[in-house]
């Protein structure tokens, strides 16, 4: 084939295809099925807003669920990030047999989404299980994990917590590409390890920071697997979180329209969280080329 | 005297560095107990009777006893789970390929080329990476269901030979980046059009990346959940994911722990393996690339 200006085209036919097709169509069917009435055995009916005033105005399950989910992604992604990170700094030292233990950390995240995981996690929490097994040992009481709301978000949060492989791996590569000669011109000056970690490592890995922290955000609003697995969302709704319920009114109620107008409630709520995120970036997000 | 002084500084900087090493290693292997105990606990559970599951905090059984897995394997549905593997797999290769492919010419269309629109689209596939996929579900099912395709592996499989998985796009450009042009200007000059370039000269370099795109596919595909949940009804179709479910939904009176351990166990042995046996690249490819943000 010659070379053309169209021949890059040629290569990202199937991509284009694809974007139109997976992703373009299904977004803009999904805004069009949140203004209908459809439960897939008659066509969808046209009703306006109405999803959308009844989700407001007239469904506290939308509420619940929404604060579940709110309350799951702001303390899954921070405390996911610092310990990725703080994990991540450890690995790259230079110590023998460090191979090791990458992969030992590694582990629980490669298993993922593993329903194992989930039995796993039933499991370590059951009121006669693992953990409490522990607790008792060191003298404390039992704690009823998946009978106190809290009890039960703080397992689900935990269980991602624990899968901090991928975001750990991401800074690890960022950590092993900071120029040497950066820390020892601060050595010299005399800074203390602390002081370097704060003053050369952090801001040089604020773009990786970012990176993560987007894409943990992003996957944080959707998990599902979790709380459908491991607590069935309960106790009291108390980790019902909102793709669980966009999931239920779909395919247990068969609510297209409804479902559809959660999913686009969702969508906007991670937009303006990123959007919220990269309007601030510029202001602690260090670029070492000036960012392009 | 300035001799046994500076002998002395050196001999408290090495205990000084000893000890910090003895710390470091004390702190990682601290945490490698934490971070495995559970899945070891795991391990050991799948060889104890019912009964002495939670008895103990050792994870070392009193007797190795393999019923659970004979028994588990034989599922308390018609199938065993044979099929069940079968099926995953009829999901996991045909997936693994078609995105090591689409995704390969994806990335090298981004990342060799000038053509029209490229400041469009490529943000837009940037944009894709953190659309939240949750959006499209609804209407994919409704059309699979209109095309009749409901309870079959296509609309499984299908996106990843369109290069859907944008998250390997973005990976694969990067790697690709990191390879000079000079290779195929020479390669052009030894008469290689662009998709000799590409299968000849820039695949076998970013092999490394290639087996980490299969290793992640594979692992996420075959632990999917959500997906065979919403589109296979038929049990003889089930993968793996939801057979385990399945048993776990079983809610009788002897509900034997042992039996869904033993399962789980056997399900988690295929993301095992498949990682240790592409570690090396895996490892090797992760830093030679990267993932720049």
């Amino acid at each position: 084939m010659k070379r053309n200006k169209y021949t890059g085209l040629f290569y990202l036919t199937p991509w284009l295809i694809g974007i139109c097709f997976f992703v373009i169509y299904p977004f803009l069917m999904s805004f069009y099925y949140s203004f209908t009435n459809y439960s897939l055995l008659d066509e969808p009916a046209f009703i306006g807003f109405d999803n959308y005033i009844r989700m407001f105005t007239n469904d506290p399950t939308f509420w619940v669920s929404l604060k579940a989910t709110i309350k799951f992604v702001i303390f899954t992604v921070p405390l996911k990030l610092i310990f990725a990170l703080f994990i991540a700094y450890i690995m790259n030292f230079k110590l023998k047999g460090i191979g090791f233990f990458r992969t030992a950390y590694y582990i629980p995240s490669i298993l993922g989404a593993n329903v194992a995981i989930a039995v796993l996690w039933q499991f370590l929490f059951k009121s006669d299980g693992l953990i409490n097994m522990a607790l008792n040992m060191v003298g404390m009481d039992s704690i009823g994990w998946f009978s106190s709301p809290n009890g039960a978000m703080f397992t689900i949060v935990l269980l991602r917590i624990w899968q901090f492989g991928s975001a750990m791996v991401i800074f690890l590569n960022a950590l092993s590409e900071i120029p040497q000669e950066l820390y020892e011109a601060s050595s010299i000056d005399g800074a203390s390890k602390f002081r370097q970690f704060f003053s050369v490592t952090l801001p040089q890995l604020t773009p990786i920071i970012f990176f993560n922290l987007i894409l943990q955000l992003v996957q944080a609003f959707q998990e599902f697997d979790g709380p459908f697995l491991v607590t069935g969302g309960g106790p009291m709704k108390s980790t019902y979180l909102l793709p669980m319920y966009i999931y239920e009114s779909a395919f247990k109620n068969f609510d297209m329209g409804y479902s559809g107008a959660l999913s686009w409630v969702l969508f906007v709520m991670i937009m303006i969280f990123t959007t919220i995120l990269f309007k601030t970036s510029s202001k602690w997000v260090f670029y070492a080329d000036g960012g392009k | 005297m300035e001799q046994a002084i500076n002998f002395k500084k050196n001999r408290n900087e090495r205990v000084k560095k000893k000890v910090s090493v003895f710390f470091k290693y004390f702190l990682l292997i601290l945490g490698t107990l934490l971070m495995l105990y559970p899945i070891l606990w795991l391990f050991g559970a799948s060889f104890k009777s019912n009964t002495e599951i939670f008895k103990s905090i050792w994870f070392v059984p009193s007797s190795f006893d393999f019923t659970p897995y004979v028994e588990g394997w034989k599922t308390s549905s018609q199938y065993t789970f044979s099929t069940y593997f079968l099926n995953s797999f009829s999901i996991v290769i045909p997936k693994v390929l078609l995105t090591l492919i689409s995704c390969t010419l994806a990335a090298y269309g981004f990342a060799r080329f000038n053509f029209p629109m490229k400041k469009i689209l490529f943000p837009m596939m940037i944009a894709t990476l953190f659309l939240p996929g949750i959006v499209t579900r609804i209407p994919m099912y409704i059309f699979w269901k209109n095309a009749g395709l409901l309870d079959s592996y296509i609309p499984l499989i299908a996106n990843s030979a369109f290069a859907c998985d944008t998250f390997f796009v973005y990976m694969l450009i990067q790697f690709f980046r990191t390879i000079p042009t000079e290779l195929d200007e020479a390669a052009r000059i030894d008469g290689c059009n662009s998709f000799g370039i590409m299968t000849r000269v820039l695949v076998p370099i970013i092999k490394p990346a290639l087996i980490t795109v299969a290793l992640f596919q594979f692992i996420w595909t075959f632990t999917d959940f959500q997906g065979p949940l919403i589109y296979i009804s038929s049990v003889d179709k089930y993968p793996v994911a939801i057979a385990l479910r399945m048993a776990l939904d079983t809610t009788s009176a002897d509900f034997s722990w042992n039996k869904n351990i033993a399962m789980s166990i056997i399900g988690l042995l295929p993301s095992i393996l498949i990682y240790f046996a592409a570690q090396k690249h895996f490892i090797g490819g992760s830093t030679a690339g990267g993932i720049k943000g």
